[in-house]
């Protein structure tokens, strides 16, 4: 186990490595790096000095390992709307951006497990068909549209939501949260509802297949042939083993609920990091970019390190299948 | 299965006859579904509305002599200065938007269906050779994908635009980095099977060429699970490509696709003045689900294991 999780560490430090190199390139050589990190309003003489100090006349494999050393050190430039360093700018708007996350998977679980549990147990009936169609619906309906669609029958047409921001926040562990304020969760409502959409669907899949699975195992057979009732079967029976699946694969999909959160914050304006970088990237904020990309990588690349070993802990034959290559 | 080498080297099986060929049988299963049929139709429908959205729309929505700013924002059904009648209602420049969702749809299913296309093209060359090749090939293709595939397609999207820039071109780029991997893992795997065959074999007994070994015998049996693959795709290239103009990374104002539309309705949202959204909104859906509904059915049809 312990070389496994060596060899895997390694592994992933590789791929930080390799991303870093990715990023460093496609900043600093596709683009125009004097145009990219000098203020386009200095004048020439200015700009020659600029270059001299940022170190652009070296070599570019030069220049990347400042850039790796300084990274190393939480320094990843400042931005320039801001002129703030890049690296605080996004971590003040994690906080919102988690909360959204975690919001979302929230309610993918509250709203897609009785749903899945009810088409699973009766799967010809015109609700349970009619739950599947939506659910084909959830998959296809382009997120930022249904978002729109979101704030124009409930802020504009019902008025009974907010549209924009993040509404009241209250204080937790040193950060603002807006889930602790009645004003700050009405804000967050729509956004939530939104960005969970696709993981209902998913939830109400994977419960409804795993519920037409376990209907028909023989323990389950066995408690109803006790006399349990129906209702007993259900929760009891059916409900904790197919609980394990979906929490694990609704687990497995927080990061790519943060990566999705940049659609849902630019249109419901809630000031998390999605909409941060989508900001920069429109008005080629630079710094800020590198550092979003490379703090989202790193978290991307920590999710499946997590993932991994967790696997490997429950099932040994992952462990035994990578030693074996 | 479909045995396309053999009907490719043996043209003389006559076809005027009844004899039930791989196509027929194909067409004919494909046909079982009704609502697959129907999404066929839509999105024929749709796409020959792209093709030909020159010739019927009512106005050209990019030629500004056109546009008239005082039909600015009327509600669909009103008829403007030009004397014909704004179906759909029209943006703030008095655009109509039956003719700029008809525009747009030609950008959308170009952008999508070209990308996918160039994916597909290097994604399946690549799978190809990693099957075949085996060894440091193939595991170096292959970490490469599963790498990609860790990471979720609109970030690596938006990594590539944040690099390039807007722009058609580089929306295209983008979409075909996000999407050759599915492309590469598909056909590796069914690949993986068929280089056991017996034809291959045979095919390196006669000591082909390796590339007409990989594209003529390997390829055309590896081709059922990838035009599943390529449908689904097409329709994820098109919404992926309206999320990300829809952000404002993707196409340029000049050549908006459904998503720049959407986007360019937003403001005027807030003010009750829907139907800008709106109705780009509804062509983005029904585009993505038709094209969806009749990929479920080529999954049902070519699925090996579902034959009966």
């Amino acid at each position: 186990m312990t070389v496994y999780l060596v060899r895997r560490l390694l592994q992933a430090l590789l791929v930080v490595l390799a991303m870093s190199v990715i990023v460093f390139v496609g900043v600093y050589a596709i683009g125009d790096p004097v145009e990219i990190l000098i203020s386009p309003d200095a004048d020439q003489l200015e700009r020659e000095r600029a270059v001299v100090a940022l170190g652009l006349d070296l070599p570019l494999w030069q220049q990347y390992l400042v850039f790796l050393t300084k990274a190393l050190q939480g320094d990843l430039g400042n931005s320039f709307v801001f002129n703030e360093p890049a690296l605080k700018l996004i971590l003040q708007r994690m906080p919102a951006t988690l909360e959204l996350a975690f919001g979302a998977m929230f309610l993918s679980i509250l709203v897609g497990l009785p749903l899945g549990l009810y088409a699973g147990l009766r799967p010809d009936s015109p609700v349970s068909k009619g739950i599947m169609a939506g659910s084909i619906l959830g998959f296809s309906l382009p997120t930022f549209w249904v978002g729109l669609m979101l704030i124009m029958v409930f802020a504009v047409q019902l008025g009974w939501l907010p549209s924009t921001g993040r509404g009241d926040t209250a204080s937790l562990l040193g950060l603002q949260w807006s889930f602790l304020t009645i004003d700050g969760l009405s804000h967050m409502a729509m956004p939530a509802l939104n960005l969970a959409l696709f993981k209902i669907s998913l939830v109400i899949r994977l419960t409804r297949a795993g519920v037409r699975e376990t209907m028909l195992m023989d323990y389950v057979k066995f408690a109803r042939a006790k006399g349990l009732s129906p209702a007993r079967v259900t929760f009891v029976h059916v409900f904790k083993n197919i609980l394990i699946p979906v929490v694990t694969v609704v687990g497995l999909e927080l990061g790519s609920t943060i990566a999705f959160s940049v659609v849902t914050e630019s249109v419901f304006a809630w000031p998390g990091m999605g909409k941060l970088i989508i900001d920069s990237i429109n008005v080629l904020d630079r710094p800020v970019i590198v550092a979003y990309l490379m703090i989202i990588v790193l978290m991307f690349i920590t999710i499946n390190l997590i993932v991994d070993l967790t696997y490997s802990l429950l099932d040994p034959r992952v462990r035994l299948e990578s030693k074996g290559t | 299965m479909s045995d396309a080498t053999a009907n490719g080297t043996a043209p003389a099986t006559p076809r005027k006859d009844k004899v039930e060929t791989p196509f027929r049988r194909f067409v004919s299963e494909f046909c079982e579904s009704k609502v697959a049929i129907g999404g066929l139709i839509v999105f024929t429908a749709i796409a020959l509305i792209a093709i030909f959205a020159p010739w019927i729309t009512p106005q050209n929505p990019y030629d500004l002599a056109q546009l008239d700013i005082m039909d600015g924002r009327q509600e669909p059904g009103t008829t403007g200065g030009a004397g014909f009648t704004f179906w759909l209602g029209t943006d703030d420049q008095g655009r109509d938007m039956m003719s700029g969702i008809m525009y747009g749809l030609r950008i959308s299913l170009t952008v999508g269906a070209g990308s996918a296309l160039i994916a597909c093209l290097v994604g399946a060359s690549l799978g190809l050779l990693a099957a075949y090749a085996g060894g440091r090939t193939d595991s170096a293709i292959m970490r490469l994908v599963d790498l990609q595939l860790s990471f979720p397609s609109i970030l690596v999207a938006l990594m590539i635009l944040a690099f390039l820039g807007k722009g058609i071109m580089n929306v295209v780029i983008a979409l075909v980095i996000v999407e050759w991997a599915y492309y590469a893992r598909t056909v590796r795997g069914t690949a993986l099977v068929e280089r056991r065959r017996e034809y291959i074999e045979a095919a390196q007994c006669l000591a082909l060429p390796t590339h007409r070994i990989l594209f003529r015998h390997l390829l055309p049996n590896c081709l059922p699970p990838l035009i599943v693959v390529a449908t689904m795709q097409v329709a994820r290239a098109i919404a992926l490509e309206a999320t990300l103009s829809f952000l404002g990374l993707g196409v340029p104002i000049t050549e908006p696709s459904l998503g720049l539309l959407i986007a360019n309705g937003y403001e005027y949202m807030l003010s009750g003045k829907y139907w800008i959204s709106f109705y780009p909104g509804i062509a983005l859906l029904v585009t993505i689900v038709s094209i969806n509904l009749v990929g479920d059915q080529l999954r049902d049809v070519l699925n090996p294991r579902l034959k009966k």
